[in-house]
């Protein structure tokens, strides 16, 4: 499999595959009485990058986010997760939280320490409070996803974007990354003292001498991905809407796409497990709740 | 208070040196926090907290709440994102999660704080060192101490990403994060105006596993002034 997919992907999609409009601003259709279950593989219009793999790995089911929607998925241990570009310069804000104890959640700074980054990619995992591995990169065709955890709350989206509420704007109104997930988590028992620090998958966010965030506009291209394997039962939210720092002056609207089959834990050999020790005593941690 | 607008430009800084006109003799309350161990106490809208790394190179790590609403609290994300960088130094101000300023920093003569870092837990030192180092003691066992003693309504949920005053953790151009030393000293301190009425979290960190505490966790001093 790639790890440096470099084309922007104008590659064809198979001749079957469903068109991957943005849901919130092209409305599906019903399914009719005889096929009620709406369930088409749309992993088959991904880009022809981010296909890599998938139709030999088997892909239970798949979807297409739209641009600042948000939801949510419990997960078992051993699915792997492959998000997807659609757009360029997507953001995709995820949270983790334990499904054996929600108070077992992801920890954005034992996370940095423990590997001593500031940047995600392959070979990175995604630690909880309690010192086990919940997620791990198993495969990256960016090389940086931001970890430093910015949200953007709705008075910091008014002031960049202007309002653009449901009553003139429908399905097209605003929602802030912060909203989004306080829905998402809401809907398994969590309050806004519980949302965490989200992970701003396909953002790039650098650190000058002064400390100064510097954003990199543009960073995923239409067709890059992430696999995330998930080490633990976990629930799993998403917000796409845009990163606080991104300089778009208006809102942007990109999507996501994702598909998810199973893989079973991490081997004894898996990428993630030797790229260092830390890794390797977090996923061993792990492993002891599935004894 | 001014609130930064998102096309503002940054207003973090590397370090930023400034001393505090106010004289301990003032103060309304002058504490001696010995090695390793948690205090939670509060500190009103107005009154100035100063934290003084007694001995040098001694780690605080701090988590705030308001004390009106114990679901507010101190978010490093939120204060990172408005003053547009990772250091906290003289001008810094302190956001919480509801994107409300808490405290703002008034005075600093060590001249760089970090918020990346986090606090040390057993479970976290489990995965940083050694399984066997389980059994030692850390901040986050130090927090859970201090919050079921008080039952004040705080408690795991609420220990947030902290504030590791007297630490500096620079993010390098290529995306690493380092552990470095030698910024603070002894009698250094940091003081910082409360902008609303706080729970104040400390654990004096009882980590001896890295050189955070110079392999020698110390006592830390604190004093709070009311207004002028």
């Amino acid at each position: 499999m790639s790890l440096t997919t470099t084309s922007t992907t104008a590659a064809v999609p198979p001749a079957s595959a469903p068109a991957l409009d943005d849901p919130l601003l092209v409305l599906p259709g019903n399914p009719p009485a005889a096929d009620p279950v709406d369930a088409p593989a749309l992993w088959q219009g991904f880009p022809a990058a981010a296909r890599e793999g998938l139709a030999e790995a088997g892909v239970a089911w798949s979807d297409v986010m739209p641009g600042g929607g948000h939801w949510s998925w419990r997960l078992r241990r051993g699915t792997v997760l492959r998000l997807v570009a659609l757009d360029a310069g997507l953001n995709a804000s995820l949270v983790l939280y334990a499904a054996h104890d929600k108070l077992e959640r992801y920890n954005m700074p034992d996370s940095l320490k423990a590997q001593h980054t500031a940047h995600y990619s392959r070979g990175h995992v995604l630690m909880s409070d309690m010192g086990r591995a919940m997620a791990s990169i198993v495969q990256d065709s960016l090389g940086w996803h931001d970890p430093l955890g910015a949200l953007m709350d709705t008075a910091w989206m008014q002031r960049r974007y202007g309002e653009q509420r449901y009553g003139e704007h429908r399905n097209a109104m605003h929602r802030s990354g912060k909203d989004g997930l306080l829905i998402e988590i809401g809907k398994h028992g969590l309050a806004r003292r519980d949302l965490i620090a989200p992970v701003n998958l396909f953002s790039k966010v650098t650190v000058d001498e002064e400390g100064r965030f510097a954003f990199h506009a543009g960073h995923a291209r239409a067709g890059d991905f992430v696999d995330l394997r998930l080490d633990m039962d976990v629930v799993l939210a998403i917000s796409t809407a845009p990163h606080p720092l991104d300089p778009a002056t208006t809102y942007p609207r990109r999507r996501l796409g994702l598909a998810a089959w199973q893989a079973g834990p991490a081997a004894a050999d898996d990428v993630c497990r030797r790229f260092r020790g830390e890794n390797a005593r977090a996923l061993r941690n792990t492993d002891l709740l599935y004894l | 208070m001014n609130t930064p607008t998102p096309t503002a430009p940054p207003s973090a800084a590397a370090i930023r040196l400034h001393e505090s006109p106010l004289a301990p003799a003032d103060a309304v309350s002058d504490t001696h926090h010995p090695a390793g161990e948690p205090i939670l106490f509060r500190v009103n809208k107005g009154q100035t907290l100063r934290i003084e790394d007694v001995e040098g190179n001694q780690a605080a790590d701090v988590i705030f709440y308001n004390a009106d609403d114990l679901a507010e609290h101190y978010s490093a994300t939120d204060t990172m994102l408005q003053q547009g960088g990772i250091y906290l130094t003289t001008g810094s101000v302190l956001m919480s999660n509801e994107g409300r300023p808490m405290l703002t920093l008034t005075a600093d003569t060590c001249g760089r704080h970090d918020t990346l870092g986090g606090a040390c837990a057993a479970e976290s030192n489990t995965v940083r060192y050694a399984l066997r180092k389980k059994y030692m003691h850390s901040c986050r066992d130090n927090y859970l101490i201090a919050l079921q003693h008080a039952d004040i309504g705080l408690g795991k949920r609420d220990l947030v990403p902290n504030i590791n005053f007297f630490m500096n953790v620079p993010v390098t151009a290529d995306g690493g994060l380092t552990f470095a030393d030698g910024v603070s000293g002894p009698g250094k301190y940091v003081e910082m105006r409360a902008e609303m009425d706080l729970w104040v979290l400390i654990s004096n960190c009882p980590q001896l596993n890295n050189p955070c505490n110079g392999w020698n966790p110390t006592p830390i001093r604190l004093l709070v002034w009311d207004p002028a």
